[in-house]
């Protein structure tokens, strides 16, 4: 094992699999001479040259597309996209494309495609720079979801995606790419999609967050546990699709109280998914209802004050654990501050 | 005007020109029997356009085409029985029966697809190309669109980037006059389109699209010049879709007359009569050829006909390619009409029922593993 940041473990990940694997490029905006927005591809195109490490013009629909039609022919090409909302450019080839063209030509190619972006809120970036949007990829039949919290599964999982026949939705996240973790040096170590991550045993809630929240959540389980003797299981599906429903259902059969975390937004979100597959699976092994805690129901913000209240932190999900266990008032998806109008729009 | 071929290739772009039109007729009027759903496009009009571009191409080149594309599949060796089949949506469907007329497919001969969206193939051509490059193959990719397709996004963002990588594509906009129901004058500032690639640095090329020697000409410089380049270019080829955009178009956009203008440019009967005339074939091979025609494509409905539509069952197949080992949820089908697909749990090695007796059928995982190989083009690279 090696202490190493997240952002270098996705640069090791990256590293490894171009030397392991011809078929191997990477494309993107500001990649290679820059070394990469957020510098995850720094270095790579000094060691692997300009045909493997490709600085593109701001095309994200075309790049992605371009992905598309070199994974069709026998590449395995890695996208970055500078952020998750600048895939937006790209849904058209992401959705009506990668993730459709095996389906709709009968089996005949696949799209081994990894379309790489970091998600989230806190650098003040407003709102078109901070949002999480996983939600809007695990809705589409075809694409992988990956949710890396950790830099060993960012390591792992992005291996893993590189090596996947299908076309892969890898997101990162803007806060995680500086948090140090242990990560294994193993060439070899890859994490399988659709494993979860039991990040903490616990025996009186389960607790499942996503992407950054993982990691908010793991924090929540120890104030949980030291200061109201409560003890959380903290879940980190990892990917979204394929997701590993069963290890969440376990965990809920054994606490018999869920709580789902998540940084994007409550209609339609990761959050309301699982509280509805949980519903159905597990509505009787539940003692009370799925809390969700997500983040706030608007466009992310730029002032500080009010970016700190849109999306969800420990306090948020240690209150809402409580709620599920009867020690705090139950509210709707929360996010803000407790004190926040959870059901302001009018 | 491009000089004629060997008698022997002349005849047979005479046959295929003839196959395309015989069976584009056939199938409007197995759409007009509710055989056919969705849409349908017809490229009645277009067909030298159609082959004589895919002729200046190798087997080894590809092509991808647009939303209309039966042609294309048909040009490059796509049997017409799996094409009517795909429009029958039926097993034996050159798509098996998930694509329909809009996404026809054939990776044996490399005709890579027909696509829904406007504009959306270009991207994919050129990632083609690159791969191509990659490989260190001088294969080329011919990619065609319309004329409408010149006002996408993609288009621009295409071209620049092609140019800027130096990547092998012909990029052919087929101008048919209309964008849909939209006249070319009223949806393009630019009308002369082999321009729109001037400021993006990739030159333009004209032909005569309802000229299949004019076509085959310039084509095969245009092929010639990115295969030994490697740089793309832009071809406008001119030609006029005899029928509507689709079956449901009523065609109020433009006049009889008009259509008919066209029509005496028919180029069918055009390249027939110059055979006859220059004696490459005699006055009755024409008709023979049709006969033949109509022969293939009688066989084509027939057993499209005779395939089964897909099974239920395979609601799910080839949503996910899944490897030996299966581990989490893929698909989650909520209907009770689809609730039975095929279950299996390959890591844990237990059965589908024991499975089952653990989670209700409404939840379901993808489908078994070793159902599908895994094994995808990226094999011969």
């Amino acid at each position: 094992m090696a202490q190493m940041r997240y952002r270098e473990a996705l640069n090791a990940a990256l590293r490894e699999e171009l030397a392991r694997d011809e078929r191997v490029i990477l494309m993107g905006e500001d990649i290679g001479v820059f070394g990469g927005a957020f510098k995850v591809t720094d270095g790579l195109l000094e060691q692997f040259g300009e045909r493997r490490v490709r600085d593109t013009p701001i095309s994200e629909n075309t790049i992605v597309g371009v992905g598309v039609g070199a994974a069709m022919t026998g590449l395995r090409p890695v996208v970055e996209l500078m952020t998750i909302n600048f895939a937006l450019l790209a849904f058209d080839q992401i959705v009506n494309h990668a993730a459709h063209i095996h389906y709709m030509f009968g089996g005949q190619v696949s799209v081994p495609l990894v379309v790489r972006m970091p998600q989230g809120a806190g650098h003040q970036l407003g709102p078109t720079h901070s949002h999480c949007l996983e939600a809007m990829f695990l809705h589409v039949p075809g694409l992988l979801v990956a949710v890396p919290a950790t830099a060993a599964d960012a390591k792992g999982l992005l291996k893993s995606a590189i090596r996947e026949e299908n076309p892969v939705i890898f997101i990162e996240h803007e806060s995680l790419y500086g948090v140090r973790g242990e990560v294994p040096e193993d060439e070899d170590h890859v994490v399988h999609f659709g494993l979860a991550r039991v990040a903490r045993e616990g025996s009186d809630v389960t607790i499942v967050g996503v992407s950054r929240m993982a990691v908010t959540a793991e924090r929540a389980a120890e104030t949980l546990a030291a200061e109201h003797g409560v003890q959380a299981e903290v879940i980190d599906p990892r990917t979204l699709r394929p997701l590993d429903l069963d290890t969440i259902l376990a965990s809920v059969r054994k606490t018999n109280h869920c709580v789902i975390v998540e940084e994007g937004w409550p209609h339609g979100g990761v959050g309301a998914n699982l509280a509805a597959l949980v519903g159905e699976q597990a509505f009787d092994d539940l003692d009370a209802p799925v809390q969700r805690v997500t983040g706030a129901d608007v466009p992310m913000p730029y002032s500080k004050p009010l970016e700190d209240i849109a999306y969800p932190h420990e306090p948020h999900i240690v209150h809402a654990a409580l709620a599920a266990l009867n020690l705090a008032p139950r509210t709707g998806a929360s996010s803000g501050t407790p004190a926040t109008p959870r059901r302001a729009a009018r | 005007m491009g000089t004629l071929p060997a008698p022997d290739l002349a005849r047979e772009w005479l046959t295929t020109m003839t196959l395309i039109r015989r069976f584009e007729e056939r199938a409007g009027e197995m759409y007009a029997r509710a055989k056919i759903g969705g849409f349908l496009h017809l490229s009645i009009g277009e067909e030298a356009t159609i082959v004589g571009s895919a002729r200046a191409l190798r087997d080894s080149d590809y092509l991808i085409s647009t939303y209309r594309s039966h042609g294309h599949a048909l040009v490059r060796g796509t049997p017409p029985e799996k094409v009517m089949a795909e429009l029958f949506g039926r097993v034996d469907g050159c798509s098996g029966g998930r694509g329909g007329s809009m996404h026809m497919f054939d990776l044996a001969n490399r005709f890579m697809g027909g696509y829904g969206i406007v504009g959306g193939n270009l991207p994919i051509a050129a990632g083609i190309a690159l791969a191509s490059d990659y490989r260190g193959s001088d294969e080329v990719t011919l990619c065609t669109f319309g004329d409408g397709a010149s006002n996408q996004g993609t288009f621009g963002e295409t071209l620049n980037l092609a140019a800027l990588w130096k990547l092998p594509v012909v990029f052919m906009v087929t101008n048919n006059q209309f964008g849909m129901g939209t006249a070319l004058r009223r949806h393009s500032a630019v009308t002369d389109l082999q321009r729109k690639g001037e400021s993006l640095g990739v030159p333009g090329m004209r032909c005569d699209g309802m000229d299949i020697l004019d076509t085959h000409a310039v084509l095969v410089e245009a092929v010639q010049r990115v295969r030994e380049d490697r740089r793309p270019v832009l071809v406008e080829a001119v030609t006029y879709r005899f029928r509507g955009h689709s079956m449901a178009d009523p065609e109020q956009y433009r006049t009889k007359a008009e259509v008919a203008h066209w029509q005496e440019r028919d180029p069918i009967p055009a390249f027939a009569g110059l055979l006859v005339r220059e004696g490459v074939i005699d006055a009755a091979e024409p008709q023979r050829i049709d006969a033949e025609a109509l022969a293939r494509v009688d066989a084509a409905v027939a057993f499209a006909e005779d395939s089964p539509f897909p099974a239920p069952e395979s609601l799910y197949d080839d949503v996910y390619v899944l490897g030996p080992e299966v581990r989490g949820w893929y698909s989650m089908p909520t209907s009770e009409e689809t609730a039975n697909p095929p279950y299996a749990g390959a890591e844990t090695g237990q059965s589908a029922e024991a499975m089952n007796d653990e989670i209700p059928q409404r939840l379901t995982h993808a489908l078994a593993a070793g159902e599908d190989s895994g094994e995808g083009p990226a094999g011969d690279s």
